[in-house]
């Protein structure tokens, strides 16, 4: 292997970042598939913060009249779980698979714009952090994840001490942390889009791409058509709170409701954000798994887009009871019984792929078919209240609470971890323990079922949401407590998985390039990937490119022809090398200038406020100017 | 699809164009234009749910000088005339044209942001309007705030290129920056008809017959 340095040049005396291995290595890195593991971890990390808040959550409501924590410091509990648990946890960990996946999937060098994609990360990054400064300062987001006005306004939101209106700036976290955070998510999908729509190998057609990429391509234009409504609604409720306007402010002649409208023409399309990719991640693990095709495959992509679709059609599905009458209850309950057509073809395509199948019983199979079972439990509860009236019995009860988790839980994070099992020998070149893995799915399994299947009943006998306690006369007790027994065992189950995957990472068997006998482009290389991904660019001539590699002789065409030989199978080899972009400081020192001028936004000091943003747009100007750098690579080429 | 963006490229102007056929930049500013149309159409929105739902004054028909923002209009549209010039001196390597014509979407891009900064004072100084008067002041302002704020990032961006283009490397291989930069522009532009007819036009239809206060 021979590599080629481009001269590198210095800008402002800061020398361009050369690092291969080492902390710097890490914050320049402009790599997906380095970028992909930060996304990873950093993901895990907030998960285990977010479940120790929801820990805290069942241990305050496993007996009548508890007294774990305050009331004042549940509602903080509730809003940082549900905010840390979908823009913290559920959409990175997607954004970790989609960086490190992606690029592979088509068979490109590395996403359209690396250090762009650096930025998004350290976005994320600084936005968590943000977010949950908020616990240091004593003053955590306490409105609730989808922050209803008028209790996120001055001076509802403000707490009495001793009798004093005191300013709680909780609301200003959230509001800013998440602004933070959608510019990441917007950023990032700017990217997936053009790498998708533009980087694939030749070959590979649109209707040749892997499921997981088209997920994430539909994901991605609903992140870009979503957010910008949570961005203009944010930014109006900093104003309310900042400068005193009075969009959501109903003592001033706002609507209260409005804000609701705007939250939610986001809010919707972001349920289907969180559960795109992993449906796409189980429509990988699928058909490796049964040894078959995915069963109907052009049907499984349009049912995905028109999801992505309908989704924004949906919306006011979350507010049959804010009185908006007959017809656009009647309306908006249709639109959302229509949405339930293409997810349910989907569950067909699904069970149609295992059907018939050589069905091996793996970890990331067990997830998979863990997720076709509890997402169908959540969707029928779904179902249930897209019907108003029965909307009207199960608003802001524990039924919406268990029909979400269903969702959630055994529907995005079960694959999200198939997911993390099935790429696990790709990531690190090593396998998990087979047992080990079984027992910490099952044991999620019953956990998971035993805290939110009591709920439904719960919420049906009439617990509220959002309760800091309850008496101990209201027949709740016996199943309350059932949940948090659940809870603490899937607490359990999380540590034996992080075990499992930390000792598979030190101590598992080496694996293959191809341990699964996997179909998609990303198995045909190196397990882990080398730092250029393909040494040649691939060309592609089908749907499961390896298993028409591995398999030609079942790739027979209609008429019983043998599929065309493989003439130029050894794909494009540069004689210049790869390119290979070079590292950066500024995506990190950008996002730390933005991280800074937030809070001089939230503390209303002009000078910091200013300061960090100016800091901000210098990194991007440096940014711009320094070019894309880097070096040639020439790989190895195996004949 | 015959040359891949991943073979890499060996000049420095960074032009990767991908299976499309199209470079990834511009591909990318397509669908970032399409995320600001519904973040305009979000604050457009709010403008519109809220229009005429104050009761204290002062209300746009008597807030708004028609006649000065038709002007800032026209100089606007203008801006983008200029603009479609300068992309054109820069793709046939004319620079000395390009900087005239660059220099002159400038100058009325900051031509258009004074006459906003005038518009803004005097509603406030004159008229009374200000961010937290009532609903009419926090909605205007808001939308047409946000929409200079467009105009000055684009400001800022041609005035770099302009810089930019006193370096001695600059010629037609970098004419995809200032396309770039030019569908902004005119995206910045084509919002503002909208806001204009909007907000200013519609309100003149529709208060026709009510004397100016």
């Amino acid at each position: 292997m021979t590599v080629n340095a481009h001269p590198q040049s210095a800008i402002l005396g800061i020398p361009r970042p050369t690092a291969e291995r080492g902390l710097v290595s890490w914050l320049t890195t402009v790599d997906h598939k380095r970028i992909g593991i930060l996304y990873g971890i950093t993901a895990l990390f907030w998960f285990f913060w977010g479940g120790l808040e929801a820990v805290l959550i069942r241990t305050q409501l496993a007996f009548p009249n508890g007294q774990v924590v305050s009331a004042d410091t549940y509602n903080e509990l509730f809003t940082m779980h549900g905010t840390t648990m979908i823009f913290l946890v559920v959409m990175p960990l997607s954004a970790a698979f989609f960086n490190y996946l992606i690029p592979l999937m088509i068979g490109a060098r590395d996403v359209a714009f690396p250090r762009l994609n650096a930025f998004s990360y350290w976005m994320y990054f600084f936005g968590g952090i943000f977010l949950n400064t908020s616990w240091f300062v004593g003053q955590a987001p306490n409105g609730g994840w989808f922050g209803y006005a008028s209790l996120t306004e001055h001076p509802w939101s403000d707490m009495y001490k001793a009798g004093t209106l005191l300013t709680h700036h909780g609301i200003d976290f959230w509001t800013i942390g998440l602004q933070i955070l959608g510019i990441s998510s917007v950023v990032a999908s700017l990217n997936f889009i053009v790498t998708i729509i533009n980087m694939r190998a030749p070959g590979m057609t649109m209707m040749r791409l892997p499921v997981f990429v088209w997920m994430t391509l539909v994901t991605a234009f609903l992140v870009i058509l979503a957010f910008p409504f949570i961005t203009i609604a944010l930014l109006e409720l900093t104003f309310d709170r900042q400068f005193d306007t009075m969009f959501f402010n109903a003592t001033k002649g706002g609507f209260p409701i409005y804000w609701q409208h705007l939250f939610w023409v986001f809010g919707h399309p972001e349920v289907y954000i969180l559960i795109l990719p992993a449906m796409g991640i189980v429509s990988e693990i699928l058909p490796v798994f049964s040894r078959k095709p995915l069963f109907g495959y052009p049907v499984v992509v349009f049912s995905g887009a028109a999801i992505g679709f309908m989704g924004f059609t949906v919306w006011s599905h979350h507010m049959f009871t804010t009185g908006m009458g007959a017809i656009a209850n009647a309306a908006f309950s249709l639109t959302t019984m229509a949405i339930a057509v293409p997810t349910g073809v989907k569950i067909f395509n699904w069970v149609g792929t295992l059907w018939g199948g050589q069905i091996r019983f793996k970890v990331p199979l067990l997830y998979a078919v863990g997720f076709i079972s509890m997402f169908m439990i959540g969707g029928f509860s779904g179902l249930m209240h897209s019907s108003p009236p029965g909307d009207a019995q199960q608003q802001d009860t524990y039924f919406i609470v268990a029909h979400f988790h269903y969702v959630l839980i055994g529907g995005s994070l079960f694959a999200l971890f198939g997911g993390i099992y099935y790429w696990f020998p790709k990531f690190t070149g090593r396998l998990t323990c087979e047992k080990m893995g079984r027992f910490g799915f099952w044991l999620l399994f019953v956990g998971f079922n035993v805290t939110f299947f009591p709920m439904h009943w719960l919420g049906l006998n009439g617990m509220p949401r959002r309760i800091y306690t309850y008496p101990a006369d209201m027949g709740w007790n016996f199943w309350n407590l059932i949940c948090t027994i659940g809870v603490y065992t899937m607490l359990l189950a999380f540590l034996v998985i992080l075990h499992d995957l930390l000792n598979g990472y030190k101590r598992g068997a080496i694996a293959s390039n191809d341990p699964w006998d996997g179909r998609t482009l990303e198995w045909t290389i190196s397990s882990p990937p080398p730092v250029y991904n393909f040494a040649t660019v691939p060309v592609v001539h089908s749907r499961d490119e390896l298993w028409y590699r591995k398999y030609p002789e079942a790739f027979h065409d209609e008429a019983g022809h043998e599929a065309p030989a493989h003439g130029d199978d050894h794909g494009h080899h540069d004689a210049h090398g790869i390119h290979m972009p070079g590292q950066s400081w500024f995506p990190l020192l950008a996002s730390f200038g933005f991280f800074i001028g937030a809070f001089g936004l939230l503390y209303k000091v002009l000078l910091v406020g200013v300061g960090g943003a100016a800091f901000g747009f210098l990194n991007v100007y440096l940014w711009a100017l320094e070019g894309v750098g880097g070096y040639e690579i020439n790989p190895e080429v195996e004949s | 699809m015959s040359e891949l963006a991943a073979n890499g490229h060996h000049e420095e102007v960074d032009h990767e164009v991908g299976c499309l056929g199209i470079p990834h930049r511009k591909i990318m500013m397509w669908a970032f234009l399409g995320s600001d149309c519904m973040f305009f159409g979000a604050l457009i929105l709010t403008y519109l749910v809220y229009h005429h739902r104050h009761t204290e004054g002062p209300f746009p028909y008597e807030t708004f000088n028609v006649v000065v923002t038709s002007l800032s209009t026209f100089d606007l549209l203008a801006s983008s005339l200029f603009m479609v010039l300068t992309l054109a001196a820069i793709q046939r390597n004319d620079i000395k044209w390009f900087r005239i014509w660059c220099g002159l979407t400038v100058l009325l891009g900051l031509i258009f942001l004074g006459f906003q900064a005038y518009e803004f004072t005097e509603f406030v100084h004159e008229k009374g309007l200000t961010l937290s008067k009532n609903l009419f002041g926090s909605t205007f302002y808001l939308l047409t705030g946000t929409h200079g704020t467009h105009v000055a990032i684009g400001v800022l961006w041609l005035a770099s290129l302009l810089i930019y283009s006193f370096n001695g490397k600059f010629d037609a291989k970098r004419a995809l920056d200032v396309e770039i930069a030019g569908l902004y522009w005119h995206f910045v532009d084509i919002v503002w008809i909208v806001i204009f007819t909007v907000v200013y036009l519609l309100e003149i239809l529709q208060n026709a017959g009510v004397p100016k206060a």
